[in-house]
């Protein structure tokens, strides 16, 4: 304030109030950077975050039943399933009724086959009696609880109307209780058989390896990253090169050299047999189980565990290791006490990057993986792309990303999303 | 990290076997690279080298695969499917995505962090994960078996590492360059083409070929989004890996591993010219 017999606030040139018109020029500075990332952040939101939220959205929606058995559904809702009983003559008229609509429309087979999920038996049952119901006077020649048993005694099973009044709801936790290997059965949520449990020992199974694949990528990561760290910058940077070689070759060539490599006629057991160490009858099988898939994926996410582990290494002073000697400590002394702590954070970043790229994984185990080493990611696929079973796929992705986003959190609060760096 | 003259025995003992560890951990990592360039030129069908391939003999060798790769009409679709569609990809990545990271560099920027976490997420999800859910969202609206469906979603992918390498370029931009500019007169567009963008070039050129590669290797999303019309050379690859695997693979898998070699040394010189270009300007 240059003109001290002015009250009232700082006039701009312009003779607006300074206050107002800096305000201004920081709306204005905040629109244009808007308007700079707007394009982006709405085609990331249309391409990625709703197909995302899509596949949410699947996980718990189930408007199939309603929408193809309405009267069905509305008849259902009074008969208890605890009682014992069918349902009364008006639930199987109902049922009629919409079976017939359904059945004009073809939309029977997509119910059934949601059904089949649940309980078995229900797609043929459904196809069977689409059949005959396209022939009957809807709703007038019935009794019709009497017809539908005579087309298939399965009509008569407590389970099956158990099982359309449990999914009669619009909106269902039962993709999410079935890859926790539960369903929704008369008395609430249990345990399915033994026999069907694999989901809760998929993820284990993706749990265990993903911690093995870590594991040895810091065994294997943490010397050569020590190693690149120590030599001078003009070494360093050309073995870097034999780090970021791998990190630029397709994931498909690497896949398919370990499947030439490590296959029974390949090259590690052709040298096996040469030095004789493995006799030519009885070659390892080193492939389609899980040591394929560790191997190769160790390999593939090495650099991964390398590059941030360098980077924290590079960060640590020479001269904090030679004071350490001075004092009279060993070279092993030295390292424990001194060097490894401070390398420490390196493991940190470098473990949660490749655990979490690990747990995603779904080429390499699917090609070398054959069948105790693939991953949740395989079961994903399989439902999406074969069985059709695509609520239960989508929950398991959910389960999948839920876990992906909480290390990632912890990623961010340990190196910051930010700070990633590419080579 | 030399070996000082007084060290005892057992420090050279292990001075030489942590070289030699080393050493095999590198050979771990560039071996199964380099082994199947020789294969890829052998004359049988076998995955491993034939007596006359380890005798030098000339017989041994072939460019047989090589052949087999340019007659195989299911493998020239899936190249040009290839360079049909990482282009587009890389184009529309670029383009938005410098224009984001020049946004997002800005001094005031109201939920950057939240924006930030949005655009990196393709790069964050598992890829089957992605591709789940672009198959559900895009056969919802059509998309799903399109060249633009595989465009769009391969270009989804490649943002957050064009958003990556040149928000880091642009760290070290100096501001008073464009101010100065738009003080001599230059219009912002101007400004942009004749001032920033020459600075930036080397981090917008090596974004673009992370996101190039991204969609070039990319195989879950394109099993999922594309249809048989879209098959590219990774797509070919996987089926070729899963039902026979046949030699040819390991001749395609050659010329990928030449091309990644290619980019390699692109962007290594990119990121030596920007460190130097970075080290000339204050700030």
């Amino acid at each position: 304030m240059s003109d001290a017999t002015q009250t009232g606030p700082v006039l701009a040139a312009d003779g607006r109030p300074l206050k107002r018109s800096l305000q201004r020029a920081l709306r204005a500075q905040k629109m244009r950077a808007l308007a700079l990332i707007a394009p982006l952040l709405i085609f990331v939101l249309l391409t990625f975050v709703a197909p995302i939220a899509d596949m949410l959205f699947r996980s718990v929606e189930n408007s199939i039943v309603s929408d193809t058995l309405p009267r069905t559904v509305l008849a259902l809702k009074d008969w208890d399933a605890k009682s014992g009983e069918l349902p009364d003559e008006s639930v199987f008229a109902a049922m009629a009724e919409d079976l017939k609509i359904a059945e004009a429309e073809k939309k029977h087979i997509t119910l059934a086959i949601r059904l089949n999920y649940q309980t078995s038996g229900v797609s043929s049952l459904f196809r069977k009696t689409g059949r005959q119901v396209k022939k009957w006077d809807v709703p007038n020649d019935g009794p019709y609880m009497e017809k539908l048993l005579d087309v298939d005694d399965d009509w008569g099973s407590h389970e099956l109307w158990r099982v359309i009044q449990t999914y009669s709801a619009n909106y269902t936790p039962g993709y999410f209780l079935n890859a926790a290997d539960m369903e929704l059965g008369p008395d609430g949520v249990q345990q399915v058989d033994d026999s069907q449990k694999i989901y809760v020992m998929m993820f284990k199974r993706t749990m265990f390896l993903s911690i093995v694949i870590t594991v040895s990528c810091i065994a294997l990561g943490y010397p050569v990253a020590f190693l690149l760290a120590s030599l001078p910058l003009r070494t360093s940077n050309m073995l870097m090169i034999l780090v970021l070689l791998p990190f630029w070759t397709s994931l498909l060539v690497r896949t398919s050299s370990w499947k030439v490599l490590l296959q029974q006629q390949g090259v590690i057991n052709d040298i096996l047999v040469w030095i004789g160490l493995v006799d030519d009858a009885n070659r390892l099988v080193m492939i389609n189980n899980q040591f394929g898939t560790i191997v190769a994926m160790t390999h593939i996410l090495l650099p991964f565990m390398i590059l941030p582990l360098y980077s924290v290494m590079k960060t640590i002073p020479p001269s904090y290791v030679r004071a350490s000697k001075s004092l009279g400590a060993t070279n092993w002394t030295t390292f424990w006490r001194v060097y490894f702590p401070q390398s420490v954070p390196g493991i940190g970043a470098g473990s949660i990057l490749v655990f979490i790229l690990a747990i995603g994984y779904y080429i390499t185990p699917e090609l070398v993986g054959g069948t105790d080493g693939i991953f949740i990611s395989n079961r994903i696929a399989f439902h999406i792309s074969r069985s059709g079973n695509w609520g239960l796929g989508a929950a398991l992705g959910s389960i999948l990303l839920i876990v992906v986003l909480m290390l990632y959190w912890i990623y961010d609060k340990i190196v910051g999303i930010d700070n990633v760096s590419l080579g | 990290m030399d070996l000082p003259p007084y060290a005892t025995t057992g420090q050279r003992v292990w001075f030489y076997t942590f070289r030699v560890i080393c050493g095999l951990i590198f050979f771990f990592l560039i071996a199964p690279i380099v082994v199947i360039m020789p294969l890829s030129f052998s004359s049988q069908d076998f995955f491993t080298f034939t007596p006359e391939m380890l005798a030098f003999e000339a017989e041994g060798y072939s460019l047989k695969h090589y052949k087999d790769l340019m007659t195989s009409p299911d493998w020239q679709k899936a190249m040009s499917n290839s360079i049909k569609i990482a282009p587009m990809a890389t184009i529309i990545s670029v383009s938005l995505g410098t224009l984001a990271a020049i946004g997002l560099s800005q001094s005031h920027v109201p939920f950057r962090r939240a924006i930030m976490a949005i655009l990196i997420s393709p790069m964050i999800v598992p890829l089957i994960i992605s591709a789940a859910g672009m198959y559900f969202f895009y056969s919802r609206i059509g998309l799903q078996g399109t060249y633009l469906g595989v465009v769009l979603a391969h270009a989804a992918l490649g943002i957050p590492f064009v958003i990556i390498t040149v928000t880091a370029t642009l760290v070290g931009f100096d501001k008073s360059l464009t101010r100065a500019a738009a003080n001599m007169g230059a219009s912002p567009v101007r400004t942009f083409f004749k001032v920033q963008m020459p600075l930036i070039l080397p981090g917008v050129i090596s974004g673009g070929l992370f996101a190039f590669i991204t969609s070039f290797d990319e195989v879950v999303v394109v099993l999922f989004v594309g249809s048989a019309g879209q098959k590219t050379l990774p797509w070919q690859m996987f089926t070729g890996l899963r039902e026979q695997i046949s030699p040819t693979i390991l001749a395609v898998a050659t010329i990928l591993v030449v091309i990644s070699i290619g980019l390699l040394t692109v962007v290594e010189l990119l990121r030596r010219r920007s460190e130097r270009l970075r080290g000339l300007s204050p700030g």
